[in-house]
């Protein structure tokens, strides 16, 4: 990871208020899956602030690429969503037409793959002047120029060579440069990244991480960065926001997280990753393998099987959100366990 | 490659002379006796006392510069008897690929993006409709819109520009219902898949207007695979016209060439070979170079299958 | 950690039975496969099961309609209509057959050869093929009949030509997967020949793709020879032959007697339906073993 990223920074607080950019409320959606509706996501609560961080960390089936997709109205067809998510204050489920691409103008989305996400028979500069072209009604030359500049934000120098070419001709990490730009140029308040770097690599990782630094503290962009990588989110998110089988099990502030985790899966998380400052003599994995919403057994807390702290009363139903130290933890033993679920040396 | 094909098939064809049961006399004569003028007349256009490839040589000379031989049966220049009769076969399957393109793309792309009674209808109907070959769809359409209804003349060629169209319209159909079901069906399933991409979502995410986001995304992007099948099928035409010609009565290249493989006129089915086989490889050029156009991936001369 | 003993697989994929491979192409997979039973049924058992001899011809009963025993009514020739059918599902059928079985022969081995040898062999086989693209099946079965005389043979000798080159690269490409597998290089390390590893695990491997690729072709081989015999060049009349039986008999649409020209193409429909549709679905389960 580059040093150049200090870990939890923030935002210079500039036009920030006390009201979230971003609330998600109660979000539970359901997917018909091989023939019948499933959950995929249960009860989801949270909120973003303007220029803020946040971190979604999760394994597959966690719920949260299908949470960004739902704040993004991206949702596969014959998704049922209960509960609401509102930007800037207003319900995005109920906004349609001119209004709801007004609204993705202001939300914008990057995702992992570059490669498959960018229209291949297209120039780069059809790619990233598109939205500008066609929805705001900018000419073609402006857009063009806006886009070179969003271009060299990114460092990408040549523009304006870059524009004429198809995205056959660039690397994988340059494309996501493209894509980052691209999303950049509506202005928006908000970034939805969907593990962003994850294809890439780690070298190309770590300038597409500080690229998005950046461009935060410069356009006061609030983020929500999707990774399963909890010591990324970490370094780079202010708080971070912890799911397992579709329901958020953690929040907290990634500054806490790593040295005092309210939640046995999150201690679970931080342990299984092997630290290169220390030896041990065994990796530790989780047992068991992570869960989606619809598999995981009802009435209960979805982590019981493979929780090291298992009791009975955790499986006496879905554990309430309890408030600890600035931070929740979904888990009916947090107060107990506080202060004794934090990363210690193998043993 | 194409040019190499073409090549190769010309020597096909030319070599046939040569497969045939006896001597190069005796495939060119179709097994009729001549008189000794017209022997020496064959052997000296023919060089049949040269070499091999010499022959072959000179044959191609001949052909390059227009002169396709003499047909055994009428006496006269190959090359004439073809040009008098190519403009049905060029009308037909002009008329066929026009039917193949709207109707066959038109239905793929609206069942492609609609799900539902119209979709499954479309399959149903044309997973009949590409088991039906040509000549009984000729059949069906002569008693239908012929016979029956008397829509439509029935055979042979008309007159004047117009009644000429008439006269095409049943075999321009006949030829077409089978390619049409398979253009109808890739361009479908293309459709389909290419809705689905990701690339799709992107351009969703950011607010693009949903028609705008199926002509240049969807669309766009799938009309590559369905160019390469509207090729494909419509260079079939060239050859499969011949039996529709014949259904029809139609004075074609098709029905000629048949004509003078039965009477074994080699000549003449050498000439219209050679034309057909041409047509064929420059379709297939055409949609090299248009699938090239369309996708900035592959350079020209590579069509990925 | 215990040292697991290596033991190569000497197959990676697994053996359906043909029934469950058939039970996986859904009801509409079996209704046709049902069809082409009977179909080949009446190819091989028709002339025997004809009411009447389909050669018999009696002028004076041209084109009249079903009577007695006679369900279908009479040809133009005065022939049974429906004696003629099921004597004509021979040629109709046998014709295909013979044409796929050449075609999948020489496709499959030269796809083999052109896999497994690869580098130079594969690409002078590849342009081979490629150069042969350009000839349509039709065109070469009707060049054929003018060198050789009309007839079932040439045609079918022709069309089985035209028709490698398509097999050959889908095959290929199945070929050129398998040989990349890793069960291949272990055989290869113990010391199996070339001759026996593709005999014995690499084609059985393609078998799948090779069923199904000939189902569709079958289809298309159905056609084209109708198509030929039809236009004469082919099966010859008197032979009942379905295509043949569309050619003879296409006067009577226009004397108001259509059933004995629209018999035979209902038929030659019925079964490259049936083999269109098993075809495609075998071409799925095909695809699915693959992954």
């Amino acid at each position: 990871m580059s040093a150049s990223i200090p870990a939890g920074a923030t935002a210079t607080a500039q036009s920030r208020t006390d009201a979230p950019l971003l609330e998600v409320d109660g979000l539970t959606v359901h997917l018909p899956v091989e023939g019948a509706q499933r959950d995929v996501l249960r009860d989801v609560s949270f909120g973003i602030r303007a220029g803020e961080a946040l971190g979604l960390v999760g394994e597959s089936g966690s719920g949260k690429s299908m949470t960004a997709r739902a704040i993004d109205r991206l949702l596969p067809d014959g998704a049922e969503v209960e509960g609401a998510i509102r930007f800037e204050g207003r319900d995005v489920g109920t906004l349609a037409g001119a209004d709801l691409r007004a609204f993705r103008g202001r939300v914008a989305m990057i995702f992992q793959d570059p490669r498959a996400h960018v229209n291949p028979v297209r120039r780069i500069g059809d790619f990233m002047t598109e939205a500008l072209r066609t929805n705001l009604g900018v000419p073609t030359s402006t857009a063009e120029r806006r886009a070179v500049h969003m271009l060299a934000q990114v460092g990408i120098d040549d523009g304006e060579r870059r524009l004429r070419q198809y995205p056959h001709e660039l690397s994988g990490g340059l494309l996501q440069r493209v894509m980052i730009a691209a999303a950049l140029l509506t202005e928006p308040r908000l970034l939805l990244a969907d593990e962003p770097t994850t294809a890439l690599d780690v070298t190309t990782q770590a300038e597409v991480m500080a690229i998005l630094h950046d461009l935060r503290r410069e356009f006061d962009l609030a983020m929500l960065f999707i990774t399963h990588d909890l010591e990324l989110a970490a370094a780079v998110c202010d708080r971070t926001v912890v799911m397992y089988a579709g329901q958020i099990v953690e929040v907290r502030s990634s500054a806490l997280l790593h040295g005092d985790p309210l939640h046995p899966y999150t201690a679970a998380l931080a342990a299984a990753r092997p630290d290169i400052g220390q030896t041990s003599r065994r990796l530790r994995a989780i047992p068991g393998r992570p869960l989606s919403a619809f598999e995981a057994p009802p009435g209960e807390c979805a982590f019981a099987p493979r929780c090291p702290h298992v009791v009975d009363e955790c499986r006496a139903g879905v554990p309430d959100i309890v408030e600890l130290d600035g931070g929740r933890s979904r888990c009916v033993r947090a107060r107990e366990l506080r202060g004794r679920l934090g990363v210690s040396s193998d043993g | 490659m194409l040019l190499a094909s073409l090549l190769v098939a010309s020597f096909v064809i030319f070599a046939a002379m040569y497969l045939a049961p006896g001597n190069p006399i005796a495939a060119l004569s179709g097994g009729r006796s001549l008189p000794p003028d017209s022997l020496r007349i064959l052997e000296q256009r023919y060089h049949l006392n040269e070499p091999f490839l010499v022959q072959y040589w000179y044959w191609l000379r001949n052909v390059l510069h227009g002169n396709l031989g003499i047909s055994i049966t009428l006496r006269e220049n190959v090359s004439t008897l073809i040009a008098s009769r190519i403009w049905t076969t060029a009308g037909l399957v002009l008329y066929a690929s026009i039917i193949i393109l709207t109707i066959g793309i038109g239905l793929g792309v609206l069942s492609g993006l609609r799900h539902g009674a119209l979709d499954t209808s479309t399959l149903v109907v044309t997973g009949i409709s590409a088991a039906i070959p040509a000549f009984v769809a000729a059949i069906v359409l002569i008693l239908l819109f012929a016979v029956k209804l008397g829509w439509f003349p029935a055979l042979g060629n008309g007159t004047s520009f117009l009644s000429n169209v008439r006269h095409l319209t049943l075999p321009a159909f006949a030829l077409a219902v089978s390619s049409l079901a398979i253009v109808a069906r890739v361009t479908r399933a293309s459709v389909r898949e290419e809705s689905t991409r990701e690339h799709v979502q992107t351009a969703v995410s950011r607010g693009i207007p949903t028609r705008q986001v199926i002509w240049r995304h969807v669309l766009r992007n799938a009309a590559i695979p369905v160019t390469t099948i509207s090729g494909i099928t419509i260079a079939s035409l060239i050859a499969l016209a011949a039996v529709v010609e014949v259904a029809f009565s139609l004075n074609g290249l098709g029905a000629y060439l048949v004509g003078s493989a039965q009477s074994k006129d080699l000549a003449v089915v050498q000439g219209i070979s050679l034309v057909l086989v041409t047509a064929f490889v420059v379709v297939n050029m055409l949609v090299d170079i248009l699938y090239a156009v369309l996708d900035p991936r592959v350079s020209l001369g590579g069509r990925a299958e | 950690m215990s040292a697991t003993a290596a033991t190569l697989p000497t197959e990676t994929t697994h053996r359906r039975s043909a029934w469950s491979l058939l039970k996986s192409t859904g009801p509409a997979g079996i209704a046709a496969a049902a069809v082409i039973a009977i179909a080949t049924l009446v190819a091989i058992f028709g002339s025997l099961v004809a009411p009447f001899d389909p050669t018999t011809s009696d002028l004076s009963l041209s084109w009249v309609a079903p009577t007695g025993g006679h369900l279908l009514g009479f040809d133009g020739q005065g022939r049974d209509l429906l004696s003629r059918l099921l004597a004509g599902a021979r040629t109709s059928l046998l014709g295909p057959l013979a044409v796929v079985i050449l075609c999948m022969l020489a496709g499959t081995i030269l796809a083999v050869t052109a896999a497994w040898r690869r580098g130079a062999v594969d690409a002078a086989i590849s342009s081979g093929l490629d150069i042969m693209f350009a000839f349509p099946g039709i065109l070469l079965a009707v060049l054929a009949a003018a060198v050789f005389g009309a007839g079932l043979l040439a045609a079918a000798i022709a069309l089985a030509i035209a028709y490698t080159p398509y097999v050959a690269r889908v095959l290929r490409g199945a070929a050129l997967k398998e040989r990349s597998q890793q069960y291949v290089s272990a055989l290869e390390v113990q010391g199996a020949s070339a001759t026996s590893i593709c005999m014995r695990h690499l084609i059985p491997n393609m078998l799948p793709l090779i069923v199904a690729q000939s189902t569709i072709l079958f289809g298309y081989a159905m056609v084209d020879l109708a198509a030929i015999s039809f236009l004469g060049l082919g099966v010859q009349p008197p032979n009942p032959d379905w295509g043949v039986m569309i050619s003879e008999n296409q006067p009577g649409i226009f004397q108001g007697y259509p059933l004995s020209a629209l018999l035979p193409g209902l038929c030659i429909v019925l079964v490259v339906v049936a083999f269109n549709v098993l075809g495609e679905r075998l071409f799925e389960q095909a695809q699915k073993a693959r992954q």
